[in-house]
């Protein structure tokens, strides 16, 4: 395999994993903080907050241009800008990873018993000890979902990461950037490999992921109410 | 002692409860579903806020509407039964016993424990320590419910319909260790019901009285 497109796949993990640690935590963080809240305008925001999944992703890389240019609200605050570096195929991930976290662990969160969290409340609980001993807890496996589809989807970024990150070897070329481009200029050798890996390696994920479910959340999982 | 005075709207009409409950006794809420029982008891334990009025448990106000005192739930030192039981479902049986222990330290803890392990094997569930909620009895999950709410200590506990769920023969059995706890722990003991069968376990009950939208639990 070409040197470039060993630095693709190493950097494509890179990014997926950090875009889906920033997406995991915000999703999980928003969806927490607006099923409690009560303000106006607050079916708007979370409409918002859903746009990245339904909006051409040249829209949202449009959209991340202006706003991570030199002369965007985001983009001035680095000195050297955030244009063409890796760190604008993390942010375009993350920002397209980020829905399918919300969503997941609002549904998961609505699921929660509340008598759970009353009965530790009654323990002595707090409201952070409540969150990270019972809310969090239970509604894992469908984080945890939502977490892999996360994953999945920054893995597979390329619209928005094209316009914001570009195409440039051996700097912010990611695996689909790499096959796409491979493909086009008809160098199957290089493109098939990482196709190739690209598939065994999403396969495993899904696969251990399923297997370690069945194990450890079934368990409980099964039964909600008593 | 628990002494209730509090007053709280409701969707379909106003809640009263008035009356007082010593430590040792146990007293009974009978009522059919939808007269605010459940409202009560989540009042006492911080889970609800009345509108109106004062709570006093062991001699200090733990809400008091006009002084703004309101302590949160888990600074009540309340034991609570819930109707479903509640328990904590990826905990195993021994987790849901000592989740109540956690945040405890020194001789508290070691106290707690020691309960612990005694009411396991006084209610006869020793054996099911590693077992998940889910793979529980009826009568079982009852218990570990019970004994959850026991191992703090509380200064009082509350039953909501703790027999709803169970068989008859079973239900008989529980009623006795029920009818004991007051005396043993000299606590004062809540226990709401829909079903006449409970009130003989009572020291005293108290029937709910509508008059126009008011209803209201009064000696």
């Amino acid at each position: 395999m070409p040197e470039e497109a060993l630095f693709a796949l190493l950097l494509s993990l890179r990014v997926a994993l950090l875009a889906t640690a920033v997406a995991a935590v915000s999703g999980v963080a928003c969806a927490r903080l607006l099923a409690r809240a009560r303000f106006p305008g607050k079916e708007a925001v979370e409409a918002a907050l859903l746009l990245p999944l339904v909006l051409p992703p040249t829209v949202v890389g449009f959209g991340l241009l202006l706003l991570l240019g030199r002369n965007g609200p985001v983009g001035r605050l680095v000195p050297g800008g955030l244009l063409f570096t890796w760190w604008a195929a993390v942010i375009a991930a993350a920002v397209a990873a980020f829905p399918l976290v919300y969503q997941n662990a609002r549904a998961a969160f609505a699921q929660v018993d509340p008598d759970q969290e009353n009965a530790a409340r009654t323990l002595g609980a707090g409201e952070v000890r409540v969150f990270f001993t019972v809310t969090l807890p239970l509604a894992w496996p469908g984080i945890l979902a939502g977490i892999v589809l996360a994953f999945a989807r920054a893995l597979g970024e390329f619209g928005a990461t094209l316009m914001v990150a570009g195409n440039i070897p051996g700097k912010t070329q990611t695996v689909p950037m790499a096959i796409y481009f491979a493909v086009e200029a008809g160098d199957y050798r290089t493109a098939l490999p990482l196709v190739v890996i690209v598939l065994a390696w999403s396969f495993g994920v899904i696969f251990g992921l399923h297997r370690w479910s069945r194990r450890h959340i079934a368990r409980y999982a099964g039964q909600r109410r008593g | 002692m628990l002494a209730v005075e509090i007053e709280k709207r409701l969707p379909d009409f106003t809640l009263r409860a008035s009356f007082t409950v010593p430590a040792g006794e146990l007293l009974v809420l009978a009522g059919p579903s939808g007269v605010g029982k459940t409202t009560i008891l989540e009042c006492v334990a911080g889970l609800q806020r009345p509108d109106a009025g004062r709570i006093d448990l062991g001699g200090r106000p733990i809400f008091w509407a006009a002084a703004g005192i309101n302590l949160p739930a888990a600074r009540r030192k309340v034991g609570f039964v819930f109707q479903a039981y509640a328990l904590f479902e990826h905990l195993t049986v021994w987790g849901n016993v000592l989740y109540g222990l956690r945040g405890l330290r020194g001789d508290e803890k070691k106290a707690g424990l020691r309960r612990a392990e005694e009411l396991m094997a006084r209610f006869g569930i020793g054996h099911l320590r590693d077992r998940f909620p889910a793979q529980l009895s009826g009568g079982e999950r009852q218990r570990v419910a019970l004994i959850r709410a026991l191992v703090r200590h509380p200064a009082v506990l509350l039953l909501d319909e703790p027999l709803a769920a169970l068989d008859r023969g079973l239900r008989e059995r529980l009623r006795q260790e029920i009818k004991e706890l007051p005396a043993e722990w000299r606590i004062p003991v809540v226990l709401v019901t829909h079903c006449c069968c409970e009130e003989r376990l009572a020291t005293r009950v108290l029937h709910p009285v509508r008059s126009g939208v008011t209803v209201s639990w009064t000696p």
